[in-house]
């Protein structure tokens, strides 16, 4: 979409409220990042990293509200071969077999235009090995038919105990290899590398100058950037340039319950209440048991999330961005006050709690956008614990375990719990740890009739409940 | 690493941005003269004082210029004038211990050591200096060998120099390329191999291309990101605000209310300066406010609507006029006027917060060529700011009148500025800071520049 179809339906100034039609974007908190899609496509050898990439940078920008989905053309090749054998398929002279390697990228390539033109994707991650030059041609020849800008991403490494590690997290636990003894599979993996290694040629700093790409050596010591062309290419690069693979662990929280928490009101900037204190000083007992090196600890600007941080004993940084959800003219209202005085708002808000917007105050959608910060912030930390509020917590959860906009207002976030994220393989381990002391229900279901015209039983159904 | 207090209001609640580093940093350029280092170091520098991050750059060239009074030749920079080598190893010496005082004795973040470095001789001194001292060190080379990019150079930044005001166009460049020959034969670019444990970021090329090694920490990589996204195209930037709006003829702050008719008619004066200017692919980018879409739609072009470019929001004091706001808050007033840039309105923000807020603006502002910014007095004042390098003392009093457009155009090392009224009256809405800031002041002192309205 450009500017002028949305310049078109703004016929009169937007209401607060976030009362916009679903087919249009204006009230992103962010101008639109492109124009034409993007194919973003990966290089590299097997056990590169490339689709713990393609699968990492698709849950960043889907999280942002970038349209964006993986094609893998590993799956294909699987969804053709049924069974997969040995090494011997991928070795450079096995005609047979490159004839259905070939056709599973071109069949990848139809699905990506499929993915473009009908579902209305912006970016479409290609993850595959791509290290000839020949293949790298049909695809910039595709792309340019079919007007896709084209960056190519590259994974580089020599490293073998990365490259180790790699076939440990992701290729025993592979379909391939299902039923093979450990030893059979790293053996048979380390050959099909070799398979490639004969026709892989890197991207060339020469012979490629005129191509949008990065070069990440070595898991991210080094990056070489060539030609970045706009705006989503410019923070693609600086997400790959901010991530890393070292374990760590990430802890999130919401502040111990406060005042308002136990009369049922939202938002505002009380203190804790007495089993907020206790919940404080359990979070401390429990960060300490944790034994965890080097932690950071971040609260937002809010009373209750610092005065949580404060019992840990800890040295803390605040962050404005980690503040909760402004409520704008229902700040401190109950759900009952809210029906009562804003009974079209509050049914709005169940038809789309993502977008909505409280009027002079924010939405789901602009909240991820002002945690991006952060979010870039974790991604470059190690072990860091996050004290924060319900939606914000939500918000962050989403990103990490990849939830769209339509469960992230829903995600259940309850007080005094810690969630402990762990990345392993291609995603992310929860554990959740309820610290045993009791507190209210926070969380309101979205009701069965969210129209306009219900009554005020309807619509508090599902209101949790308090003092 | 801060420990909270509690709410208090003023600097203890220094937004995260500002402590991104525990030591200081010293960046380090690196390249032959006319390769871009002084204007890279003036921008960055300009960028990260904006953001919060106390910074400074030190041009080793102007330590030379006051050593050595007159410039005479290129014959200074011969690599076999052991007089002009001592003299220029002096130089740096000198600018190092005032960088060791500003990130030592005076609060600097970052202190960006802006000479050619040339010689891995010279860059190991410099990193020597660095542990001793507990300083981080990132490079900033730029290579290019485009003799356009590099003749450009010289005319926008050399001829000017005060070097050369007793040459003519012609000597100069003569002299000035002999100058870059001296440094061309000891040239060591920073190297894969060589310097692979160095943290740096090379530019090729005036950004075609990076080499991007060891980024160390948060710092390091906003100022990939920055550099990443600067370039040189000659654009311009047009920022200026909403048409009058209702709320401002009744002397009211913030709220989002529609143009008056003297704010419509600047709308259509808007429209026709733009369509004369006749600027190539011009950008437009309002607010989510009614006022600037408003303003954007009378210019019957595309726009894009930033909810970053929101007026501040004055929390518990909007749609209040400022005698309200000294009737119901005398005490925020007078902390206001104290401290205009820090201040936080009660469930408000401070202009502070919209420095942080804005900065994603400014990124693209910096991707982007040629753009007219409709927005607000507050965010103009903060974008003003970051073109026009002003302080955060100086930020919350820029001057922004309604009705008229500032364009602004990069030149040599700066912002040329052109203001030009498109003539359709406004109230004024600045109010400078009043005499008396004390608590204990009387409503009239504090209303005292309080400018007219209904």
């Amino acid at each position: 979409m450009n500017g002028a179809s949305i310049t078109q339906a703004m016929a009169e100034p937007p209401v607060c409220g976030g009362r916009m039609p679903r087919f249009q974007r204006p009230h992103a908190s962010v101008p639109q990042f492109t124009n034409s899609p993007t194919m973003i496509v990966m290089v590299g050898l097997p056990a590169r990293g490339k689709t713990y990439i393609s699968k990492k940078l698709t849950r960043y920008l889907n999280w942002i509200g970038v349209p964006t989905k993986v094609f893998n053309v590993g799956q294909y090749r699987r969804e053709a071969v049924k069974s997969y054998k040995s090494f011997e398929f991928f070795r450079p002279d096995n005609e047979e077999a490159m004839k259905i390697r070939k056709a599973c990228a071109v069949a990848a390539l139809k699905d990506v235009c499929e993915y473009f033109t009908r579902e209305h994707g912006q970016v479409a991650v290609f993850d595959a090995t791509n290290t000839t030059r020949e293949r790298r041609e049909v695809i910039l020849s595709f792309a340019k038919e079919n007007g896709y800008k084209v960056f190519f991403v590259e994974s580089l490494c020599d490293d073998p105990e990365i490259i180790a590690e790699n076939i440990k997290q992701v290729k025993l636990s592979s379909p391939d290899y299902i039923g093979c003894d450990k030893e059979e599979a790293v053996a048979d993996f380390l050959k099909r590398i070799e398979c490639y290694k004969i026709t892989y040629v890197p991207l060339d700093d020469d012979k490629d100058r005129n191509l949008s790409y990065i070069k990440i050596f070595n898991v991210g010591s080094r990056y070489l950037v060539n030609r970045v062309q706009d705006h989503i290419q410019s923070r693609i690069v600086y997400y790959l340039m901010n991530i890393h693979v070292t374990p760590r662990t990430i802890y999130l929280c919401r502040h111990g319950e406060s005042e308002l928490n136990l009369l049922g009101r939202i938002g505002g900037d009380s203190g804790l209440s007495p089993r907020g204190i206790k919940f404080a000083a359990a979070l401390g007992t429990y960060i300490r048991s944790q034994c965890i090196p080097d932690l950071k600890i971040w609260t937002s600007h809010m009373r209750r999330t610092i005065q949580t941080a404060e019992a840990v004993g800890v040295p803390y940084e605040q962050w404005k961005a980690l503040n909760e959800i402004d409520a704008g003219v229902c700040e401190e209202m109950t759900y009952e006050e809210i029906q009562d005085h804003y009974p079209e708002e509050f049914a709005l808000r169940d038809q789309d709690k993502y977008r909505y917007r409280y009027p002079k105050g924010e939405s789901y959608e602009d909240l991820v956008h002002r945690l991006e910060p952060v979010i870039m912030e974790l991604e470059r930390q190690e072990n860091v614990l996050v004290i924060c509020h319900q939606a914000v917590m939500r918000c962050l959860l989403a990103y990490f375990l990849d939830k769209s906009a339509e469960e992230l207002p829903y995600l259940k976030c309850p007080l005094h719990t810690v969630l402990k994220l762990t990345p392993v393989a291609y995603g992310c381990k929860v554990e959740s740890i309820f610290l045993n002391i009791e507190a209210v229900n926070t969380h309101r279901d979205k009701p069965m009739n969210v129209d306009v015209s219900r009554d005020p039983e309807e619509a508090l159904l599902t209101v949790p409940e308090h003092i | 690493m801060m420990r909270g207090a509690g709410r208090s209001k003023n600097t203890q609640n220094l937004d995260r941005t500002v402590c991104m580093t525990n030591c200081p940093t010293l960046i380090v350029t690196v390249g032959l003269p006319a390769r871009g280092k002084t204007y890279i170091s003036k921008k960055l520098t300009r960028y990260l004082n904006w953001i919060g991050v106390p910074t400074k750059e030190f041009n080793v060239g102007q330590y030379r210029r006051e050593f050595v009074k007159i410039y005479k030749s290129f014959e200074f920079f011969r690599p076999d004038n052991e007089e002009g080598l001592k003299i220029r190893k002096q130089c740096a010496s000198a600018a190092l211990n005032d960088v060791r005082q500003y990130l030592t004795d005076e609060g600097g973040q970052v202190a960006v050591f802006d000479a050619t470095n040339t010689t891995r001789e010279r860059r190991d001194t410099i990193i020597r200096f660095a542990e001793q001292n507990g300083f981080k060190v990132f490079f900033v080379e730029s290579v290019c060998e485009d003799p356009d990019v590099i003749a450009e150079n010289i005319v926008q930044v050399k001829l000017g120099s005060p070097d050369y005001t007793h040459c003519n166009t012609e000597e100069a460049v003569e002299d000035f390329m002999k100058r870059i020959k001296c440094y061309e034969n000891s040239y060591q670019t920073l190297d894969e191999v060589l310097d692979r444990e160095l943290s740096y970021i090379k530019i090729i090329d005036v950004g075609r291309r990076y080499l991007v090694n060891r980024v160390q920490d948060h710092i390091q990589s906003r100022i990939v990101y920055y550099l990443m996204n600067i370039h040189i195209t000659p654009r311009s930037i047009y920022l200026c605000r909403h048409g009058e709006s209702d709320l401002n003829v009744k002397g009211r702050i913030g709220g989002d209310s529609g143009l008056s008719e003297r704010g419509k008619e600047f709308a259509k004066r808007l429209g026709q300066f733009i369509q004369e200017q006749d600027i190539s692919d011009l950008k437009v980018w309002t607010s989510q406010m009614k006022r600037t879409i408003q303003t954007a739609e009378a210019l019957s072009v595309p726009y894009e609507q930033w909810k970053a470019l929101n007026e501040i929001d004055a929390g518990v004091c909007e749609e209040m006029m400022y005698e309200e706001i000294q009737e119901h808050y005398p005490l925020e007033f007078a902390l206001r006027d104290q401290d205009k840039y820090r201040y936080r309105y009660p469930k408000g923000e401070s202009y502070e917060d919209l420095v942080q807020r804005l900065e994603p603006v400014i990124m693209e502002l910096e991707r982007q060529e040629n753009v007219l910014v409709i927005c607000h007095q507050a965010v103009m004042r903060c974008l003003l700011a970051y073109f026009l390098d002003k302080s955060a003392e100086e930020l919350p009093y820029l001057k922004c009148p309604l009705h008229t457009v500032l364009k602004l155009t990069p030149v040599a090392y700066g912002c040329k500025v052109e203001s030009i009224c498109l003539n359709v009256e406004a109230v004024n809405t600045h109010r400078d800071r009043p005499e008396n800031v004390d608590v204990s002041r009387m409503a009239e002192e504090a209303l005292l520049t309080v400018p007219a309205h209904q």
